[in-house]
């Protein structure tokens, strides 16, 4: 199947995000449309106030556009509760942050199950897949070491392991390579790489251009718009695109 | 249910994470709970305590009693008489003319000394009818207790309270032995049980030996007389009592307080002089109840003023963790947590808190009437009841004190969650 038949995971429609500060309407997003295919690996660049932070907020669905149109799947997010939001959240997208965001308190293995635990209806086997996805990233060996026991580079794998446990439809990384040095980070944008092979959709902001190139296609944002779209082999036909 | 044990999990570990600060907040609930169980557990066992003596004077009884008047006896030069006190026919007027009283029994006492062999002690020795041990409610452990035979004969023969028994026979068996009561020798016929460690005296409940002895009313009258003589140098003390005490048994709880008022008119209108005095036990065990109850209704305020500062302790610093772990609750919503998820959690360890808080808070709730009883001397009755009540509601305090930092943890912007630093 070519790209352009590959199936819309996220369909942003006129989507603007504005505040009011000041008693003056500040738009972060301004009549923003997109589509994100499956099986894609976009880096979301831009510089500070692009407005790519406020496009990964809206795309994992923890903040709400003022105006527009978002689905996931095909289900248009807008409508749904705050219980629906939450459910869909968890199982349709996989987080990874700039600071890991791992709790303290649990160990490698109980940090994957995190998303698993909010689910009304969990993965089966969800202990031993959480511990295959922890070998998968390498951390064999170190299933229970609490992440105070970990190198930042290690304490990410558990995050996109995490990411990972509910199989969603979508991974969104916020600098997720922000906090390591050249050496870590390379480690973890080969495992972007595997994870992209095998299929998975991947949205990675980033302001680091050797970052950004890693990924298969380059969105460049400014001003709460698209500055440009660096995709040779995607074809923006679709109605829902802007570009 | 699973998911529940996970937060349940999480909410130990999280708590056991800031080990010090958990342990000093559930110290409010703590001292809260154990002053409840060890206050319940004092309090109950001294009015159990005076509820049990007042039961003991039987609930139905109305006592009459005489009392010394603060009068000048009669005196010549070398003798001084002072009469007073209950007549015989104030026990003929209580006996033959109240409505409701179904039996009564006199009771004269007689200052004399007990003796045997060598050893000799002053119990109080009680002349009394038959019917007075089933009034009274009194227990034999051995033999019986006066018939109507020795009223009638003025038998020289006695019954012996435990302690007196105990005290003249430590080794041997009473009954059938003779005793010396004044100038008289008295064969023991029965001997009571105690009665038991809260019981005291009927008739002179504030004797330190506690001692009786009784012997038949008419006996009584023939070989002591009503009449006590203490001698002093130049001078001779007479004091005249017919009768110290007249014990009217009532049919029924409801008429206790009739002729408990008709009884204080009689003596009113019988005695110029205030030498009498009327016990009503069942006055008496309301007012121990009535007093029991203010006690309770204290102790619940006090109780739920400390229990209400544990709660605001807790609802203190779980603010304080929830603004700490605003991160943290933002990752979790981004991980597909619902908002009934944290408040769930912060529930958790908020009753989590308030649990151990009142499990150890129960458990030196129980070791301090313990230590009490050993150390003081005082009776304490812990009621399971009280100890259940207290962990509920400790329990309970750390749901509604933690309801307010759990609903802020959950309503918080997760946007504004995952930017807190």
């Amino acid at each position: 199947m070519s790209e352009n038949e590959a199936e819309i995971v996220a369909h942003l429609q006129n989507i603007s995000r504005s505040y009011v500060m000041g008693g003056e309407t500040v738009y972060a997003l301004k009549d923003f449309s997109f589509d994100f295919r499956q099986g894609e690996y976009w880096a979301i660049m831009g510089s500070s106030g692009s407005g790519k932070s406020t496009l990964l907020n809206l795309l994992s669905c923890i903040d709400r556009p003022t105006t527009g149109s978002y689905q996931i799947r095909g289900r248009e997010v807008s409508g749904l509760s705050d219980n629906e939001i939450s459910a869909l959240r968890g199982r349709e997208l996989g987080f990874i942050f700039q600071s890991y965001n791992l709790i303290p308190q649990l160990d490698v293995i109980d940090n994957i199950l995190v998303p698993v635990i909010y689910q009304d209806d969990p993965i089966p086997n969800a202990r031993e897949r959480a511990t295959e996805l922890a070998e998968r990233v390498g951390l064999k060996g170190r299933l229970h070491h609490r992440p105070n026991q970990l190198s930042g580079g290690q304490q990410q794998r558990v995050a996109i392991a995490r990411s990972l446990i509910n199989d969603p439809a979508m991974i969104l990384a916020d600098e997720a390579t922000g906090n390591l040095d050249s050496a870590t980070a390379s480690e973890i944008l080969d495992l972007f790489d595997e994870l992209h092979a095998s299929g998975k959709t991947i949205l990675l902001v980033t302001h680091e251009q050797d970052v950004g190139d890693r990924a298969e296609h380059i969105l460049r944002l400014k001003d709460g718009d698209i500055l440009s779209v660096d995709s040779e082999a995607r074809s923006q036909a679709t109605g829902g695109t802007s570009v | 249910m699973k998911s529940l044990w996970s937060t349940v999990r999480l909410g130990i570990s999280s708590l056991l994470l800031h080990k010090l600060r958990s342990f000093l907040t559930t110290l409010g609930v703590l001292f809260g709970v154990a002053s409840v169980v060890a206050m319940l557990a004092v309090g109950e066992g001294a009015s159990e305590k005076a509820q049990d003596q007042i039961r003991q004077l039987g609930s139905r009884n109305v006592i009459l009693r005489s009392v010394k008047p603060e009068q000048e006896a009669v005196s010549d030069q070398q003798t001084r008489t002072l009469s007073y006190g209950l007549t015989r026919d104030d026990y003929g007027r209580v006996a033959e003319t109240f409505p409701g009283v179904i039996r009564t029994v006199p009771v004269l006492a007689a200052a004399q000394e007990v003796r045997l062999g060598g050893k000799s002690c002053r119990p109080k020795v009680l002349c009394t009818i038959p019917e007075f041990q089933d009034v009274v409610g009194r227990i034999l452990s051995a033999g019986r207790f006066i018939l109507p035979q020795d009223e009638e004969s003025r038998s020289l023969v006695c019954v012996l309270g435990y302690d007196v028994a105990r005290y003249l026979f430590p080794f041997k068996n009473a009954l059938g032995q003779n005793i010396r009561i004044g100038e008289h020798y008295f064969e023991v016929v029965g001997v009571l049980v105690p009665r038991g460690p809260l019981g005291e005296s009927l008739a002179n409940p504030s004797s330190e030996s506690g001692g009786e002895v009784f012997v038949p009313l008419e006996t009584g009258r023939s070989y002591f007389g009503e009449r006590q003589v203490t001698i002093r140098s130049g001078s001779r003390d007479i004091q005249e009592v017919q009768l110290h005490e007249i014990i009217a048994e009532v049919g029924t709880d409801e008429d206790v307080p009739f002729v408990a008022a008709a009884s204080r008119a009689m003596l009113v209108r019988e005695h110029e002089d205030k030498d009498y005095e009327v016990v009503v036990p069942l006055e008496l065990l309301m007012r121990a109840k009535e007093t029991q109850r203010i006690f309770s209704i204290v102790l619940a305020s006090i109780a739920g003023i400390s229990l209400l500062v544990g709660g605001i302790g807790i609802m203190n610093v779980m603010l304080a963790t929830v603004t700490e772990r605003t991160r943290e609750i933002g990752i979790r919503r981004a991980l597909g947590a619902r908002r009934r998820h944290i408040v769930t959690q912060f529930l958790v360890e908020t009753t989590v808190l308030s649990g151990c808080g009142g499990a150890a808070g129960v458990a030196i709730g129980l070791l301090i009437p313990w230590i009490i009883e050993r150390t003081a001397d005082l009776e304490t009755q812990v009621s399971p009841m009280s100890a259940i009540l207290a962990f509920g509601i400790s329990v309970g305090i750390g749901v509604i004190f933690g309801l307010y930092p759990a609903w802020r943890a959950a309503h918080m912007d997760p946007v504004e969650a995952l930017r807190h630093e």
